[in-house]
């Protein structure tokens, strides 16, 4: 489930450490990995022939620089070809001359239209034009009912004159919204129509005539992030129907790796504009093409990992429990831990997050297996424990143990397990604390290795920290040149967390079970 | 500040550690509760296959001949459902119908003189425009060469005979396919629907109902969807219909609320089916999963959820698998419906769920009209592709 192409590669590339130049067969292998690892994200099928065809050109003569690996240049190549691809003639609104400015939405049933209809007309209002929601999905019911609410969550006008449910012309409706709009000054009309199918030659035909009826400035095809193979098919044949000038893509919230993006950004040159990623009205921005790579190979999506974490943590909270893991002198206890865990599990489901870690990918069968109500018994482990024996662990003897097992409902065994991984663990912290003395901001710290040592930003904090941790990672650049945390160099931040690799101690814990009985 | 900023992150990466450790230990342990029962984790997910397969059953089509008792809306004023006999044949025509390149393909590669490499590479690229998946694909191609070199075929007639059994060994025609629409004691069923946003549940739903109206069932619908604007109206709509009476709460309001008031008013009406329309829900929203789980065990306070079923939109790309995973470990999904498959669209992703998660595909969803809802029947769905 985590295979990233990142690890594929790495497996593929074991024997080829030191090489300068890469073999014909090295290419071939390389190159299935790369068709696979696309496939699985949902990239169509001719979209990753001519992609793959594209980066074995790159890969064929180039020289392989000593800095990286074959497998992260490889992977540098193929980000930096999606990345074209995705980003190429970014762009956003076109407004007319003479408004109204007419935006017309079209896409599949369920792609989310409606929704993306306040949306839009949120944001647009934000900017300070004001804009008018058109309800011409007169085919499923209640639609009209849903874009008058949505309007209204909005703060937009809603132009609804047919009831729907089947009832009335949509190009009728169409056509008088311009009216409407120039008689009320709004400037921008904001078209939803009813999803269709492009199969469905009749329905493509009324969108033809809506389009002709009011002239759009802008046809914004609108898909679902989820959408596998068809994309192709559909954006095609929206593409002859009515013809689009930019997609935006729904649902990004999901885990979708959104392939899709990438085929239909490839298969009709039209750009992306905006990504929408919730049910709320403000989950709504424009397009990152840089972030949509990595999401699509997967490289541990780290900025999501960050931002969701930023949505859920308490900074006191952390930051003491911090301070106290990394002084190295017992003060963590499991009390601070059980905080920890919570406010990691609010972020989603445990092997979703460690998924998103990159690096995880050696532990990805055992972080499958993880059924979160285990996580309820811990949890219950360590409630069941008198406040001074969360703080201080030292203090379960046997009889304590005993006592806790039976208030948990679990075995003496399990209560050891917990108590002793927690002691192990709380060990290894303390000694990555002092190895990271070395950061600027920490007491006693040691002459920084650091090209920036001005000021210690929230940004280093993670980008240093795993590249510290991971010591072996290979050739790293000098960590934290980048930006600071509040406007990230985000391909930069990607790369060095792509060369992530899980500290040697905790791959040891995980290797453990590796030899356990299965 | 800074220095808060610092910790803060670090504080983070702690709790993530925190939770590798946590993984850790469950790892260990579960590993030592599998040895000691003596029995591999393979074994034990069997088990846990096989308990979903279990109930009791009773065919969808099957003619009801019990006549509704409590039936006092004036009937003549209603939409009268198309009979299920006659519905299967038109929708197994459009199925046909509908263009095709799976088929064509398929058929095409088959019928060509020489089978080469190129040839396969051909046929197992047109597999995986299905949305088939690299597993599958992978297994029907290995499958198909190796019975196509024994046989030593060449025939198209024959080349296409060993494609379809293939087919449908990859479908599995043994699944059992039928709804569980009656209760225990002659209570009625519940019939909970959940999926992504914009699979098609409402319309699913609205379909359903007329197709169990058609066989003569009492039906209640609860309008378990308080969170999207107007899906309330959405489902009444359809409801009224039918005159099929909807249970609704406030929007925003508490959706297990509605939900128990739904199986509340079908357990005083005697009603044979009660369908709980629930809010789409992305599987990565762990509060929303959390509700969903509530929704059904408040109204098991009241009677037995019969049948789970999650709509997947045939659509959907690889990630299909992961909701279907999600969704399964949070409402112990019973059956799938495949919507939107009259698009281009084939929905192989369903393939895969099928044989990971061992749940049937029981409904196919092929167009808006309020009667294009079959029973899913792996042997026609493969003919059906397969046809000329």
């Amino acid at each position: 489930m985590f295979d990233t192409l990142q690890d594929r590669l790495s497996a593929a590339f074991r024997n080829l450490r030191g090489k300068t130049k890469l073999s014909d067969a090295d290419i071939d292998a390389t190159m299935r990995e790369i068709r696979l690892a696309l496939l699985e994200a949902d990239v169509n099928l001719l979209v990753v022939k001519d992609f793959v065809a594209a980066v074995r050109l790159r890969c064929e003569g180039a020289e392989l620089s000593q800095a990286l690996n074959p497998a992260q240049q490889i992977v540098k190549y193929v980000n930096e070809e999606l990345v074209s691809i995705l980003g190429g003639d970014a762009r956003t609104l076109r407004f007319a001359k003479n408004p109204p400015t007419v935006i017309m939405l079209a896409g599949l049933q369920g792609s989310g239209k409606t929704t993306l209809a306040g949306k839009l007309g949120r944001w647009l209002k934000g900017q300070g034009h004001s804009p008018l929601l058109v309800a011409a999905d007169l085919q499923r019911p209640n639609a009209v009912n849903q874009l008058q609410i949505v309007g209204q969550r909005a703060g937009v006008h809603v132009f609804a004159p047919e009831p729907g449910n089947g009832v009335g012309d949509p190009v009728a409706v169409a056509r008088a919204s311009i009216a409407e709009a120039q008689r009320k000054l709004y400037d921008v009309v904001l078209i939803d129509t009813a999803g269709r199918l492009g199969v469905d030659a009749e329905l493509m035909q009324q969108a033809a005539d809506i389009r002709d009826a009011v002239n759009p400035d802008e046809i914004l095809f609108v898909v679902d992030a989820m959408i596998g193979q068809d994309a192709v098919n559909t954006a095609k044949a929206f593409a002859e129907g009515v013809g689009f000038d930019g997609v935006v893509l729904t649902k990004l919230d999901g885990d979708a790796r959104g392939g899709a993006a990438l085929s239909i950004a490839r298969v009709t040159g039209r750009p992306i504009m905006f990504a929408s990623n919730g049910e709320n009205l403000t989950d709504f921005d424009l397009f990152h093409p840089d972030r949509m790579a990595s999401r699509i190979l997967d490289m541990g999506d780290i900025l999501t990992l960050i931002e969701q974490a930023e949505k859920t943590f308490d900074a006191e909270q952390s930051a003491k429990a911090a301070e106290k893991l990394f002084s190295g002198k017992g003060e963590f206890g499991l009390d601070d831990f059980l905080q920890q865990m919570q406010a990691v599990r609010r972020m989603g489901p445990l092997a979703k997050i460690l998924g998103m870690m990159p690096g995880m990918a050696q532990a990805k069968d055992q972080i499958a297996n993880i059924d979160e109500k285990e996580i309820d018994h811990l949890e219950a482990i360590i409630k069941s424990m008198t406040p001074a024996e969360r703080a201080n662990p030292k203090m379960l003897d046997g009889s304590r143990r005993s006592r806790i097992a039976k208030g948990s409902g679990t075995q003496v065994s399990d209560v050891n397990s917990l108590v002793n991984r927690f002691f192990e663990a709380r060990k290894m912290m303390a000694q990555m604390g002092q190895g990271m003395a070395g950061m600027p901001g920490m007491p006693g710290r040691r002459p920084a290795r650091n090209q920036a040592p001005a000021k210690p930003k929230k940004g280093k904090g993670v980008s240093g920290n795993p590249a510290r941790r991971s010591g072996a990672a290979p050739a790293l650049p000098a960590v934290p040149t980048s930006s600071p945390f509040g406007v990230p160099d985000e391909a930069e931040l990607q790369r060095q967390l792509a060369d992530f690799q899980l500290p040697p101690e905790l791959q040891k814990m995980f290797n453990q079970q590796g030899q356990g009985p299965r | 500040m800074i220095a808060v900023d610092y910790f803060f992150w670090i504080g983070i990466v702690g709790g993530i550690v925190a939770c590798i450790v946590a993984a850790s230990i469950i790892v260990t342990v579960s590993n030592r509760r599998a040895l000691r029962s003596g029995r591999t984790p393979d074994e034990l997910e069997a088990d846990v296959a096989d308990a979903v397969l279990e109930g009791e059953l009773q065919p969808l089509t099957a003619t009801v001949t019990q006549v509704p008792a409590t039936e006092t809306v004036d009937v003549t004023a209603l939409d009268v459902p198309e009979a299920p006999a006659s519905r299967m044949q038109r929708l197994r025509r459009r199925l046909a119908a509908s263009t095709n390149p799976l088929a064509r393909g398929l058929l095409g590669i088959l019928a060509a003189d020489r089978l080469d490499e190129a040839t396969w590479e051909a046929f197992e690229d047109t597999l995986v425009s299905s949305d088939l998946g690299i597993g599958p694909t992978t297994e029907l191609v290995t499958a198909l060469r190796k019975e196509m070199s024994i046989e030593g075929v060449a025939d198209p007639g024959k080349a296409r005979a060993v494609l379809r059994s293939e087919l449908i060994r990859l479908v599995d025609p043994t699944l059992d396919r039928t709804l569980k629409i009656t209760g225990a004691d002659g209570g009625p069923g519940v019939v909970m629907v959940v999926g992504v946003n914009g699979t098609g549940k409402t319309t699913t739903i609205g379909k359903l109902a007329r197709v169990l109206v058609a066989d003569g069932n009492a039906v209640v619908l609860g309008a378990a969807d308080t969170f999207r604007a107007a899906a309330a109206d959405q489902l009444q709509t359809w409801g009224d219909r039918v005159g099929v009476p909807t249970v609704r709460g406030k929007e925003g309001g508490d959706p297990a609320s509605v939900a128990f008031v739904a199986v509340e008013k079908g357990l005083d009406d005697q009603a044979d089916v009660v369908i709980i329309d629930t809010a789409g829900r992305l599987h990565t929203k762990v509060g929303l999963m959390d509700e969903l789980g509530k929704i059904k065990r408040v109204i098991e306070k009241l009677a037995p959820v019969t049948e789970v079923l999650l709509v997947i939109d045939a659509t959907t790309g690889q990630n299909g698998l992961t909701q279907a995973r999600v969704f399964s470990e949070v409402v112990d999904v019973t059956g799938i419906v495949l919507s939107k498959l009259d698009g281009s669209a084939k929905g192989g992703i369903v393939v895969q769920v099928q044989r990971e998660l061992k749940v049937p595909v029981k409904l196919v969803g092929l167009g808006e009209g309020p009667d294009d809802l079959a029973p899913f029947d792996a042997e026609a769905f493969v003919d059906a592709l397969l046809q000329d």
